[in-house]
């Protein structure tokens, strides 16, 4: 399979205009859910629509057919919302205008049976015919936030960021958008990739993988059609960019009877972990886990070696990360150098733990953490932090705020110190990380439980992922120091 | 699909350099009784045929024989079980090793991705433990190792009971010798190298069996 080039990609990701195929006047169908994501955006480029009886649509002047569109602006981009049988000839209309994309939503192709399948086949052969990029059938669109490009026929606009999405299932990529919303980390292109027909989920990660706009790729896939091919394509992505993988179908039905002892441990599960551990994609096993590496990869820098320090201000919570980093398949609770547990005693009174997890015990006071901190992520034995407790102070300033008393009695003056505070401490582990080139991973279940925390929030202000437990920081850290060693150990930079 | 005997299957895999032990094809009594004292006490004694897959389900495999007496009774009882259906036999003749750790590897053509190498823990247990891993043919030296690496009961790799740690150089020429089997001859569906028992530190396939695909011949 030889790559798709990129330029080909452009018209679909960044067109310099778009039509609407099918557009249509009635609010809950797909053709008006489509033009008015794309109006709705603050996409820049031309938006023009066609439907049969014509009409005003969301402002815009529909016509009744693609040769009838008034030749004032390049359009690039078609997104059909037409039915099956209407759409050879939009497309070839679609080519005389010089449009060189269309993204399909339509459905009764590959997914509807053999005559289904003969019609994808024929589409396929007309679009190459016409040199036109065919993204689907039966997907439910593309999103560019470069572009301010929002052309699906679903919600939602994710914030803009660095993460590129492809996905076999349009739901999946809403799930992915989601996060990228609740969360802030952004994407750069996400993509429904429907039946795939002309183009696949890796040729969509070929082209994030050369895409300034995107630095980590994230892909949802069920069938693998040529999982060899497959194999050698996610290979020469991952040598240019992380790719996270969320598979579909791991455990159905793969383990047929087999005679040889090899045959019959060999599951559909184990063979593509074994694919992944050789290629360098990461695997993961759930929908949140997957975003949260990706964000992770996005954010953080990569670690140069597995061993990690938990800084925390209570006891419990850094036993139960030190437990996971220690049960952890590839990283390792960091041993705590005797010059740096002196250079911490400098700042600390005598009851903190001398030891990894590095918990403060309460002795801290102003300026405690983010030395604390500069010191850790400072020391060569240490390649990552994770850092718990942010947010604490700000849950008793909500309380004193949101009470009887506020805001007299001094509580106006400790609320603002509170939520300062954990301001500071959040900017400080997105600088520290900055300056030191090593990741620090703040978590807190503060950043669901309470969103607008001044803690979490600060995290999101620097644009990095607040996890919502130290066990997923563990587990994304973890994904981050398996793909460095994967590239340090073949002399990849 | 055809398979070849222990000891063909054997020939093939030590070719790309599986370690095996140093053993006899004999077809008599007699002969199994001589090889056995060329060898040295203890001796194990099996019955060998292209057709023969399983043969410990069909106790045809007899370990630990100490002396000539127990050779000659053990090969005329195998000679005896051989069922027309088993086509040409033969008695192979083998030392008895013995080792506290056995781990399985092998060759695996999987449905969507071909051939596979995999490397496990456990020998007869494997399947009851599951620690396994598998990698695309062909393999690198570093996909080998990397496949060591990646089981899960490292512990068992080390020094163990007075034993020497495993030679990850030798498990990673093995891996290494599957992988290059597979590219060699594509007619090679499947091998099982099952036990390794580890000598030494060294994995020895005391147990081979390699699948051919349909209408390949021997």
């Amino acid at each position: 399979m030889k790559p798709l080039h990129p330029e080909r990609f452009r018209a679909l990701f960044d067109p310099r205009g778009i039509v609407v195929a099918g557009a249509s006047s009635h609010p809950g169908k797909f053709g008006f859910v489509a033009l008015h994501n794309i109006l709705s955006q603050g996409y820049a480029g031309a938006v023009r629509a066609t439907n049969r009886e014509g009409g005003t649509i969301l402002g815009v002047e529909a016509v009744p057919s693609i040769d009838d569109l008034a030749a004032d602006a390049p359009l690039d981009l078609v997104f059909v919302c037409t039915p099956a049988g209407a759409n050879p000839e939009l497309l070839r209309a679609c080519a005389q205008r010089g449009i060189t994309a269309a993204f399909v939503t339509s459905a009764g192709y590959g997914e509807a049976g053999d005559e289904g399948r003969a019609a994808e086949r024929d589409l396929v052969a007309l679009a190459d015919e016409l040199g036109i990029l065919l993204a689907g059938p039966n997907g439910q669109g593309v999103v560019s936030t470069p572009s301010r490009l929002c052309a699906q026929i679903v919600a939602p606009y994710p914030p803009g960021g660095d993460i590129g999405v492809a996905s076999q299932s349009g739901n999946f990529v809403s799930s992915f958008l989601n996060y990228s919303v609740q969360t802030g980390i952004g994407i750069s292109r996400a993509v429904s990739a429907g039946n795939a027909a002309m183009v696949t989920v890796p040729d969509y990660l070929d082209f994030y993988a050369d895409d300034p706009q995107t630095t980590v790729g994230l892909a949802y896939v069920e069938g693998i059609a040529d999982g060899r091919a497959f194999a050698e394509r996610v290979r020469v992505i991952t040598e240019r960019m992380p790719l996270v993988l969320l598979k579909g179908g791991a455990t159905a039905g793969g383990q047929r009877a087999a005679a040889s002892h090899t045959g019959a441990l060999a599951s559909d599960d184990r063979v593509l972990d074994g694919m992944c551990h050789q290629m360098g994609a990461i695997r993961a096993a759930t929908v949140e886990e997957a975003f949260e590496a990706a964000a992770t990869f996005a954010t953080q820098p990569l670690p140069a070696g597995p061993n990690v320090a938990v800084l925390t201000t209570a006891g419990g919570w850094g036993v139960v990360t030190a437990d996971a980093i220690t049960a952890h398949r590839d990283l390792a609770l960091a041993p705590l150098p005797e010059d740096l547990r002196a250079s911490i005693d400098t700042k600390l009174p005598p009851r903190w733990s001398r030891n990894n997890p590095i918990d403060l015990a309460g002795g801290e006071t102003r300026d405690t953490i983010p030395e604390v901190m500069t010191m850790v992520a400072g020391h060569p034995a240490i390649d990552a932090i994770v850092y718990l407790g942010l947010g604490i102070q700000s849950n008793q300033a909500r309380l004193m705020r949101e009470g009887p008393f506020y805001p007299g009695d001094g509580l106006e003056r400790i609320v603002d110190y509170h939520q300062r505070q954990d301001a500071r401490f959040a900017r400080a582990a997105a600088e520290i990380s900055e300056q030191t080139g090593k990741p620090i991973l703040t978590a807190t279940e503060l950043a669901t439980a309470d969103p607008a925390n001044p803690g979490p929030t600060t995290v999101r202000g620097t644009r990095r992922l607040c996890y919502s437990s130290s066990n997923r920081a563990v587990i994304a850290l973890g994904h981050l120091y398996r793909y460095a060693r994967w590239r340090r150990s073949r002399g990849l930079a | 699909m055809p398979t070849l005997s222990e000891a063909d299957s054997k020939a093939r895999v030590a070719a790309h350099g599986v370690l095996v032990p140093d053993e006899r094809i004999v077809a008599t009594a007699d002969d199994a009784v001589a090889a056995a004292e060329a060898i040295g006490f203890p001796v194990v004694t099996k019955l060998c045929g292209d057709a023969i897959a399983h043969k410990t389900e069909r106790g045809l495999v007899r370990l630990n024989l100490r002396t000539a007496d127990d050779v000659r009774a053990a090969a005329v009882d195998l000679l005896a079980a051989a069922t027309p259906e088993d086509g040409p036999v033969a008695l192979l003749v083998a030392p008895m090793l013995s080792g506290n750790r056995e781990l399985i590897a092998g060759l695996h053509t999987d449905a969507q991705f071909g051939p596979t190498v995999m490397l496990g823990v456990g020998g007869i247990l494997a399947e009851a433990i599951r620690d396994v891993v598998f990698r695309l043919v062909p393999i690198t030296a570093l996909d080998a190792a990397e496949m060591i690496d990646d089981l899960g009961t490292q512990p068992l790799l080390g020094a163990f009971r007075g034993e020497p740690a495993i030679d990850r150089g030798a498990l990673a020429a093995t891996l290494l010798g599957l992988s290059a089997l597979s590219v060699a001859d594509p007619s090679v569906v499947s091998v099982d190298l099952n036990p390794l028992i580890v000598v030494d530190g060294r994995p020895i396939a005391v147990d081979a069996l390699v699948e051919l695909a349909e209408g390949s011949t021997r």
